[in-house]
C-alpha cells in the first residue's frame, strides 16, 4: 500500500504551526480572518514577533480552549463578540490584560474584571430592502419586529450570536416578560435564518423584507456586490434597546507560555497604529479607541446613539438563550 | 499456536476464538484498535455528560421543541432513507444490468455528489431556489446528496454477483421481476441495507444543509447548546439522545439483514448476469438518471459556475490554491488508506467468527457516522491534550479524526465485497499448504478487492470535503480546500470561494473515476467482453 509512503509526505509537509514554536504566538481567531490577516501582518512587522492564526467559529474555539485547560497552545483569543470571553472569564482561563491596552479603550467596551480588552465595534440595525418597504414604514424600535404588520416580512437569525444582545437588552431595559412576548412575536412573523450575512443577503435579494443585523454585513455584501444594492441600512431611534454596540475584543490565555509576547499584541490591537489597520481593513468595523476615524461611509462613532449595555450585563448569553429554548426558537 | 477443542465449557469470547480454529491475530488486532478509535469520543461523550446536573438536562430534553426536532428527524430520516434506497438499487441496476448508453460516464456523474460539501449544496439551492424550505424541500436536497452512499455499495455488489443464480431463476420460471425481487435484491441486501444505514446515520447528524432551508432536527438543538451556550457538557447529553436513536437503527438493520448474510458463498466460478437490452426503454432510464444528476450536480454546480464568472472581490490574503489541494488530496488518501485497513478486520472478523463480541464491534463501528463532527474532534482534543499531547493538532490526528468519522463508509464498502470471499477458497488455499498471511494476500485481498477501492473512495471523498473537525485539529496555519471555502463564504466572497468548492469536486472526481474504472477491470463480465 502507498499509505507509509503518502504519510511520510504529509507528515513532511504539514508540521508548519506544531503547539510550541520557540517565539512564535499563538492566535486562537474568531475574528474575521482577513481582519486578523491585516493586523498580524502590520504586527510581526512593527515587533518582529511571529504569529500563527488558527481561525474557526468563535464559540468553537472557545469549547475547545475550554477542553485544552491549562495546555493550550494558544497565547491569545480574538473575538467577534464578547460572550466566548466571558466564558473563558467565568473558567477562570484568562490572564489580566496589561494596563496599558485596558486604557487605550473606553472602560466600558473593556471586561469589568480587566482579562480582555474591547478592540472593535459593530452597531446593531435594521437592513430593509428599499422595493418592498419605504422609509417611513421602518419602525423606530426593535420591539415593533414583533408587530403582525410585519408577519411574512421579517428575516431574522435565533442561532446566531449577535442575536442574543438584543435579548438581554429587552430583558434590562423592558423586562423579561416583554422579552419572552416579543421573541413569540418574531417567531410569528418571521423566517429563521442561519446567520446575518444570509440576512444580509436575503433581504437584498427581496426574499424577506427587513432583518436585525450588525451594520457591517451590509457595507461587506455591497463590497462584493460592486456597489449595486437593493437594500439600505436603518438605524432605530436613539437608547433603544436594539439599537447596541456590540464589542469585538482579546484576551491573553493565562496558560501562555509567551506572556509578554501576548500582551504586546494586545497593545497593538488597541494602539493607534493597529486601530488604523482596523480602519482601513475593509472589515467595516468601528475601531474603539477614541481619536481614530471609523472607516469611510459609515456614520460617524460619535453620532451614534446606542442603549447602554455593558459587556458584563451581557454575560456570556446564557439567559437570552434559555429565554430562546422557552419560547421554542433553539 | 495451536487452538483446539474444549469449546463448549467456555465462555463466547473464548469458544469463538477455537471454534473455527484459532482466530487470526492481526485481524483481532486490527479489529479491537479499530474499535477503540471508535471509542475515543464515545467515552468523551459520556463522561462529559456526566458533569451537568439532572435538572439542566431535564429543562432542555423535556420541551415542547425537542418532541418536535425529533419528530423532524424521524421522519426526514424514514423518508430520506427509502427514497435513497430506491434511487440508489435503480441507479446501480441501470448502469450494470441493462444497454444504458454511456454506462461509464453515468458511474462517475453518480458518485459525483458525494464530493460535494453539504454548505455547497445549500448554497447551490439557496442561490437558484430561494423559495425553496421545509420538509418536502429538506428531503429532496437530502435525498440527492445522499443517495450515493446506498448506489456505491450496490452498484460495487452488482457486478460482483454471480449471475448464476438468477440464470437458475429464470430457467425454473421466475419472471424478471420475481428474479429481482427475489433473487437480486436478496443477494444485494448486506449492500443495501448498510448504504441504507449509512444514510440514515448521516442523516441523524446532518445540521448545515437543514438550516439553510428551515427545517430543523435534533442536532440544531445540540449545535446551539454548543454554540450559544458554550456548554459541552449539555451538547454531548443530547447527543447522546442520537446515540441511543443510532443503537434503534442500527439493530434495525441487524435484525432484517439476517444471520447469515456473510457466509453466503458462491458456487463455481463467478459469471456476470447478461445485461438488460433495453431497447425503446432506454430514454426512460436516461431522463431519470439525467433528473437525479441534475438536482444533484446541476443546482450546486449551476450556482458554482454563476459565483466563478462573476468572480470574487475579497480581501482575505491570497493563498494558494496548490497547497490547499496538496493538503486536502494527502490527508484524504492517508484517511481513505487508514480507515480501509481499520475496516476490513472488522468485517472479516464479524463475517468468519461471527458471534455477540465480533457483531458488537461491528455495530460499534458504525456510531461515528451519527455523532456531529464537533462532537468527535472534541473528543479527540480531549484525548490527545490529556494523553498524547505531541500529538495534538498534528496531520496524524487529523488522519486518525477523518478514520473515526468515516470509518462507516470504510465498513461498508468492504462489507460490499466480502461475499465474494467465500471462506471456503481461504480453506483451499490453506489445504494446499499456503500460510495465512499467503492466503490472505493471494486468495482473500484480490476477491475484495473491488469492495477495498469502494471503501476508499468513499472515505477518501468524504474526508475531502470535511470542515468541522479540520478546522478543530489541523495544524495551525495549514489549509484545506474545505477551510478556504469556509473562509471566504464567511466574508459573504462568494466569487473567491467558488474555485475551492470546484476542486473540491474536481479532487473528489479522481477516486470516482477510478472506482468506476478498478470496478469495472475486476469485473469478470467487462474482461471478456
Amino acid at each position: 500500500m502507498g499509505a507509509l509512503c503518502l504519510g511520510a509526505a504529509i507528515s513532511g509537509c504539514g508540521s508548519g504551526g506544531g503547539a510550541g514554536g520557540a517565539q512564535a504566538l499563538t492566535i486562537y481567531n474568531g475574528q474575521h480572518e482577513q481582519t486578523t490577516a491585516a493586523l498580524v501582518k502590520a504586527f510581526e512587522a512593527k515587533t518582529g514577533i511571529k504569529a500563527a492564526v488558527r481561525s474557526d467559529d468563535e464559540a468553537v474555539l472557545a469549547n475547545q480552549i475550554i477542553q485544552e485547560g491549562s495546555k493550550s497552545p494558544a497565547d491569545v483569543f480574538y473575538t467577534e463578540n464578547t460572550p466566548p470571553l466571558e466564558a473563558l472569564r467565568e473558567h477562570g482561563l484568562l490572564a489580566a490584560a496589561a494596563p496599558a491596552a485596558l486604557s487605550s479603550i473606553p472602560a466600558r467596551y473593556n471586561s469589568a474584571q480587566g482579562v480582555w480588552v474591547g478592540v472593535s465595534g459593530r452597531v446593531s440595525v435594521l437592513v430593509y430592502n428599499t422595493s418592498e418597504l419605504k422609509q417611513s414604514q421602518l419602525p423606530n424600535s426593535i420591539l415593533e419586529l414583533a408587530d403582525p404588520r410585519f408577519k411574512g416580512k421579517l428575516a431574522f437569525a435565533p442561532s446566531e450570536t449577535d442575536f442574543q444582545p438584543l435579548i438581554t437588552s429587552i430583558v434590562k431595559f423592558r423586562g423579561r416578560a416583554a422579552a419572552e412576548a416579543w421573541l413569540k412575536g418574531l417567531k410569528e412573523n418571521g423566517r429563521q435564518l442561519p446567520d446575518n450575512e444570509t440576512i444580509t443577503s436575503e433581504v437584498n435579494s427581496g426574499q424577506s423584507a427587513l432583518g436585525p443585523i450588525n451594520h457591517y454585513y451590509w457595507y461587506r455584501l455591497r463590497r462584493e456586490e460592486g456597489g449595486h444594492m437593493s437594500s439600505a441600512l436603518h438605524y432605530y431611534a436613539p437608547k433603544d434597546p436594539g439599537y447596541l454596540v456590540n464589542v469585538s475584543g482579546a484576551a491573553v490565555l493565562k496558560s501562555s507560555r509567551h506572556q509578554a509576547a501576548a500582551q504586546r499584541f494586545l497593545e497593538f490591537l488597541v494602539s493607534r497604529e493597529g486601530q488604523e489597520v482596523l480602519a482601513h481593513s475593509d472589515s467595516y468595523e468601528y475601531p474603539l479607541r477614541p481619536g481614530v476615524a471609523a472607516p469611510e461611509g459609515l456614520r460617524p462613532f460619535s453620532e451614534l446613539q446606542p442603549a447602554s449595555l455593558t459587556p458584563a450585563e451581557l454575560g456570556d448569553g446564557s439567559e437570552a438563550l434559555a429565554l430562546e429554548q422557552k419560547v421554542g426558537l433553539l | 499456536m495451536n487452538a483446539t477443542a474444549t469449546e463448549s465449557r467456555q465462555p463466547s469470547l473464548a469458544r469463538a476464538w477455537s471454534a473455527r480454529g484459532r482466530w487470526p491475530l492481526a485481524t483481532l488486532a486490527g479489529a479491537l484498535l479499530a474499535g477503540g478509535l471508535v471509542l475515543l469520543p464515545l467515552v468523551f461523550l459520556v463522561v462529559e455528560a456526566l458533569h451537568p446536573g439532572l435538572g439542566e438536562v431535564r429543562r432542555l430534553l423535556l420541551r415542547h421543541t425537542v418532541a418536535v426536532l425529533l419528530w423532524n428527524t424521524a421522519r426526514l430520516a424514514v423518508a430520506c432513507t427509502l427514497l435513497c434506497a430506491v434511487i440508489g438499487v435503480a441507479a446501480a441496476w441501470c448502469v450494470e444490468r441493462t444497454s444504458l448508453p454511456a454506462r461509464r460516464l453515468w458511474a462517475v456523474l453518480l458518485v459525483l455528489p458525494l464530493g460535494i460539501p453539504d454548505f455547497v449544496i445549500a448554497f447551490g439551492w439557496v442561490s437558484v431556489a430561494p423559495g425553496l424550505r421545509g420538509y418536502p424541500a429538506a428531503v429532496m436536497i437530502m435525498t440527492v446528496s445522499l443517495y450515493p452512499l446506498v448506489y456505491v455499495p450496490v452498484a460495487s455488489s452488482l457486478r460482483h454477483l454471480d449471475g448464476t443464480l438468477e440464470e437458475a431463476a429464470r430457467s425454473l420460471g421466475m419472471g424478471p421481476w420475481r428474479t429481482f425481487a427475489r433473487v437480486t435484491l436478496r443477494q444485494l441486501r448486506p449492500a443495501l441495507l448498510g448504504g441504507c444505514l449509512l444514510v440514515a446515520l448521516a442523516l441523524l447528524a446532518e445540521y448545515g444543509a437543514f438550516e439553510i432551508v428551515e427545517f430543523r432536527t435534533f442536532t440544531v438543538a445540540i449545535f446551539t447548546q454548543f454554540q450559544l451556550g458554550f456548554d459541552t457538557a449539555a451538547a454531548c447529553v443530547l447527543s447522546l439522545v442520537l446515540v441511543l436513536i443510532s443503537v434503534v437503527v442500527l439493530w434495525g438493520e441487524l435484525a432484517l439483514s439476517g444471520p447469515s448474510e456473510a457466509r453466503r458463498s458462491t458456487r463455481g466460478p463467478l459469471r456476470p448476469a447478461p445485461r438488460v437490452r433495453l431497447g425503446r426503454l432506454t430514454a426512460l432510464p436516461l431522463v431519470g438518471l439525467s433528473a437525479v444528476v441534475a438536482l444533484a450536480l446541476g443546482v450546486p454546480g449551476g450556482a458554482l459556475v454563476y459565483w466563478l464568472i462573476q468572480g470574487g472581490s475579497s480581501t482575505l490574503p491570497a493563498t494558494s490554491v496548490g497547497s490547499a489541494i496538496g493538503h486536502t488530496a494527502a490527508y484524504s488518501a492517508a484517511a481513505a488508506a487508514l480507515a480501509t485497513a481499520l475496516a476490513v478486520p472488522v468485517v472479516m472478523l464479524v463475517a468468519r467468527h461471527r458471534n455477540r463480541f465480533t457483531v458488537l464491534l461491528e455495530r460499534l463501528s458504525y456510531l461515528p457516522m451519527a455523532l456531529p463532527g464537533v462532537v468527535v474532534a472534541l473528543g479527540l482534543v480531549s484525548f490527545t491534550i490529556n494523553h498524547a499531547f505531541a500529538l495534538y493538532q498534528s496531520t496524524l490526528e487529523l488522519v486518525v479524526a477523518y478514520a473515526i468519522l468515516f470509518l462507516p463508509l470504510a465498513v461498508v464498502g468492504v462489507r460490499s465485497a466480502i461475499g465474494a470471499a467465500p471462506e471456503r477458497l481461504e480453506e483451499v488455499g490453506r489445504s494446499l499448504g499456503a500460510g495465512r498471511a499467503q492466503v490472505w494476500r493471494r486468495v482473500t485481498l484480490p476477491l475484495i478487492a473491488p469492495g477495498l477501492a469502494v471503501a476508499f473512495a468513499l472515505v477518501f471523498i468524504s474526508s475531502a470535503t470535511e470542515l468541522t473537525a479540520t478546522l478543530l485539529l489541523r495544524p495551525t496555519g495549514v489549509n484545506t480546500l474545505a477551510t478556504r471555502f469556509w473562509a471566504y463564504t464567511s466574508e459573504l466572497s462568494y466569487g473567491s470561494a467558488a474555485p475551492y468548492a470546484a476542486m473540491m469536486v474536481a479532487v473528489s472526481a479522481v477516486p470516482a473515476y477510478l472506482i468506476s474504472r478498478r470496478v469495472g477491470r475486476g469485473a469478470p463480465g467487462e474482461t471478456r467482453r
